[in-house]
């Protein structure tokens, strides 16, 4: 049985909503301010933190808006690789493995899950370095599997439905004007041509009214 | 192993090939019918709760589960083939409806000339025009005989469009340069996306005839000949790997299944997996074995036999089965496997602009394209390629986790701060022009049953030898340079033009159009069915589907599948029925 990990961020970081100042500089307005314990699945405390200071790099929170940390990233990827993405399920995993050109696509052996463990070995500490040297490290694995992986995973924990656990307050989606599932456009589809259409975003949950189960807690 | 009572006939697969099949034999006959369908069963309903990005559009849940079973593939017969261990370059359908669910419903009719194209072009240019390693066929069928089955397709699923040749007349605003269409479309063409709108306006100004895309996704409500009612479009943008939350979409489980349920003749078996076409004495077939949802193999007998499961597995269930000669490159006998395509596709001219597009509106067949550089139509002058293809402006309604992250040339960094700040600058401003172009047959691009991978039965897998050759490079290449021209006039203020082909790249996504294995033809020697898709040697086994394209058009092939089931549908009923036998 594995011993219970816990991420603890802070309420203020996570989530909330982005207003524009005149020269489009983003600021988060955030209510909350006690500390949120979140239960991890798939990581330790470590990894996790690890992982959020990584994701931060490379989706920061700076002058053009909220990044990885407000939207919660470390806490999406945890729950996909606790799920049947980090295990592989629906991946052909049959043997042989061999060596192949880029064009025939991902041909190891090793599950997200794996990539994310051995990878992780290589980062030993990286949340307890300064921003500056954050950045060379991660220029040295830049070519890795587990880079890109990563890279990707932040983009989806930035831009998902926050049903996954990504994207809190819908920060990702308000971040590039994304209104989430509309369910109609008929009456704005020819207006505003050339002109920003944004509807305040809504999640899959609040559009239907249900509770919508994610595939990564399906057993 | 298990026998089960005997049906009159037995479709393998339930997507749209399938069960149009079954709702025209189930509803005009008496037959007893039995449907294989191996994925899920889905209910419409359903689709409003999965309008989720994440688990549909990029964990693909609607697509089929390679970890039971994924094809291999290698460039050249010298190469060893590996299996394609995640989606990539096209996006099988698994589930009652198959890939016609999470389809854009771009709803086009082949060009009159693709199907003679062997004849039209030696006449046109001569024999020494053609490639020298083509295997470029006539279909057995003209666009003439097709035309009454298209409009029959039209009028089923309630095509949004506009007619640009009506009997020989051209109109413009439609595509002047389609074949002749006996009616008008069904319905008017859906409602324009402001990027569709500056590609139809720059195209114009620069002569071209830019056409709305004509759309399975109504444009208004319709009510179809089967009195099947659908609502209009809402631009929503959940469409391509989603199924339609509103029915708007032409799709088989709003179409065809309502109408199956209700017939006491026909039966939908979902979870089973078919194995094996049993045949007797190598004339006719017998019926099928296959693993049923609880996981027992029995043998299911039938008369009649159609096999609907999609390019890949119609051609490997054929081969597992010892039906027909297995087409050999090096000594180019043989036919099943025979003339693998996959129709050109690539983002000819992404384009960066300085206005916001609103591009999470739209719908996957919201869309304008020009047909000038299709097919013949245009002067090719010297240019060093056959045929050509359609550029074109989709309105799909853009989703972030798939477009974030495109950002022109010019920015370097691929994460971090610069990185983060042009890509968020640049997400709603960035549209593409893409191309879709024709792809002709070679004898070296074909399929066969893999030496090494197997699927979760034991079976061996599928193996495509595949690659592109230099008509296709030299194609794309004229493409990008006309879709970059398009794209200054509509003032982009950086465009990265498609970088070329190359080898066949399994992971960039293209179209999920993948033809051929199991051809049409005029003759048994160089094809496995005959013009009513009929097997040259078992009478009663019908492949429908596009395995049966001999080489792959420009455009969307799904009005051409259901063309072609309608008529061999036709010939069944009116003609095989009564004289069970050969129909060519």
């Amino acid at each position: 049985m594995r011993r219970r990990h816990f991420l603890t961020l802070s309420a203020a970081t996570l989530g909330g909503v982005i207003v524009y100042s005149l020269d489009r500089k983003a600021s988060l307005l955030a209510s909350e301010q006690k500390p949120i314990r979140i239960p991890l699945r798939f990581f330790t405390e470590t990894e996790a933190l690890i992982v959020a200071a990584a994701a931060s790099r490379i989706f920061p929170s700076d002058d053009s808006g909220p990044g990885a940390r407000e939207a919660g990233v470390a806490v999406y990827i945890d729950r996909q690789l606790a799920g049947s993405y980090g295990r592989d399920h629906f991946r052909y995993t049959q043997p042989p493995f061999e060596d192949a050109p880029p064009e025939l696509g991902y041909q190891a052996k090793e599950t997200p899950r794996q990539i994310y463990r051995e990878g992780l070995k290589g980062l030993k500490d990286f949340h307890l370095l300064p921003p500056a040297e954050r950045d060379t490290a991660l220029q040295q694995i830049e070519s890795s599997a587990f880079f890109a992986l990563l890279r990707q995973n932040t983009i989806e924990g930035m831009f998902c439905d926050p049903l996954h656990g990504g994207n809190a307050g819908m920060v990702g989606w308000q971040l590039v004007g994304f209104p989430g599932p509309r369910m109609s456009n008929y009456d704005d589809v020819e207006k505003h041509y050339g002109q920003a259409f944004r509807p305040r975003p809504a999640s899959l949950s609040q559009v239907t009214g249900k509770k919508i189960r994610p595939s990564e807690d399906e057993p | 192993m298990k026998t089960l009572p005997a049906v009159d006939a037995v479709i393998i697969g339930g997507g749209w090939a399938g069960l149009l099949m079954a709702k025209e034999l189930g509803s005009r006959t008496a037959l007893s019918i039995v449907v294989l369908e191996r994925g899920v069963p889905r209910n419409p309903a359903d689709y409003a709760d999965a309008m989720d990005e994440l688990d549909y559009a990029i964990r693909m849940r609607m697509m089929q589960d390679l970890s039971q079973e994924t094809v291999t593939l290698r460039h050249n017969a010298s190469e060893r083939a590996l299996p394609l261990r995640q989606h990539g370059s096209f996006q099988p359908g698994a589930g009652v409806g198959g890939s016609g669910e999470h389809w854009n419903a771009l709803c086009p009719r082949f060009l009159p000339d693709c199907f003679e194209l062997l004849s039209k072009t030696t006449e046109k240019y001569g024999a020494k025009a053609l490639p020298e390693d083509h295997s470029i066929r006539d279909w057995g069928v003209t666009y003439d005989e097709l035309e009454p089955y298209y409009t029959r397709v039209d009028k089923l699923l309630g095509v949004s469009g506009k007619a640009g040749n009506l009997k020989g007349k051209q109109i413009e605003g439609g595509n002047i340069f389609e074949g002749p269409r006996s009616e008008e479309y069904p319905t008017p063409p859906t409602k324009v996306p402001y990027f569709a709108a500056l590609f139809r306006d720059a195209a114009k100004s620069l002569g071209y005839h830019p056409f709305p895309a004509p759309s399975a996704t109504l444009s208004q409500s319709y009510t179809n000949p089967d009195g099947i009612s659908r609502g209009g479009c809402t631009y929503c943008g959940f469409c391509g790997r989603f199924g339609c939350m509103v029915g708007a979409k032409a799709q088989p489980t709003t179409l065809l299944l309502p109408i199956i349920q209700k017939r006491k003749n026909v039966v939908l078996r979902t979870g089973a997996w078919v194995r094996r076409i049993l045949s007797d004495f190598g004339s006719k077939s017998r019926g099928v074995t296959y693993i049923d949802a609880s996981g027992e193999e029995v043998f299911q007998p039938a008369s009649l036999v159609f096999l609907s499961s999609w390019t890949f597995n119609n051609t490997r269930l054929l081969l597992l089965s010892g039906i027909g000669e297995p087409y050999s490159p090096a000594t180019g006998r043989g036919t099943v496997g025979s003339n693998l395509t996959h129709q050109v596709s690539t983002n000819a001219a992404t384009a960066f602009f300085e206005q916001p597009l609103n591009r999470f509106m739209g719908s996957g067949s919201a869309a304008m394209f020009i047909g000038d550089l299709d097919g013949d139509a245009f002067d090719r002058g010297n240019l060093p390629f056959l045929r050509g293809g359609t550029l074109g402006a989709r309105g799909y309604g853009f989703q972030p986790i798939a477009n974030f992250g495109v950002v022109p040339h010019s920015v370097k960094a691929k994460w971090g701060s610069e990185w983060k700040k042009a890509a968020v600058d640049y997400y709603d401003r960035t549209g593409v022009i893409g191309f879709t172009g024709e792809h002709l047959a070679y004898k070296s691009n074909f399929m066969d049953l893999d030496p090494t991978y197997k699927d979760k039965l034991g079976d061996p897998l599928l193996r495509l030898t595949l690659d592109w050759h230099e008509n296709e490079r030299k194609m794309s290449e004229f493409a990008t340079a006309k879709a970059v021209e398009i794209a200054r006039v509509m003032n982009a203020k950086e465009i990265n033009p498609f970088s070329g082909l190359r080898s066949y790249d399994s992971t960039r996504y293209q179209t999920t159009h993948v033809q051929g294995g199991t051809i049409m033809g005029n003759s048994p020697a160089l094809s496995v069915v005959n013009s009513y898709l009929q097997h040259w040697q078992l009478s009663n086994l019908f492949i429908l589907g596009g395995s049966t394209f001999p080489q792959n058009p420009s455009m969307n092939p799904t009005p051409t599948i259901l063309a072609l089931t309608l008529r061999t549908a036709d010939a069944i009923v009116g003609r095989y029925l009564k004289n069970p036998s050969p129909l060519a």
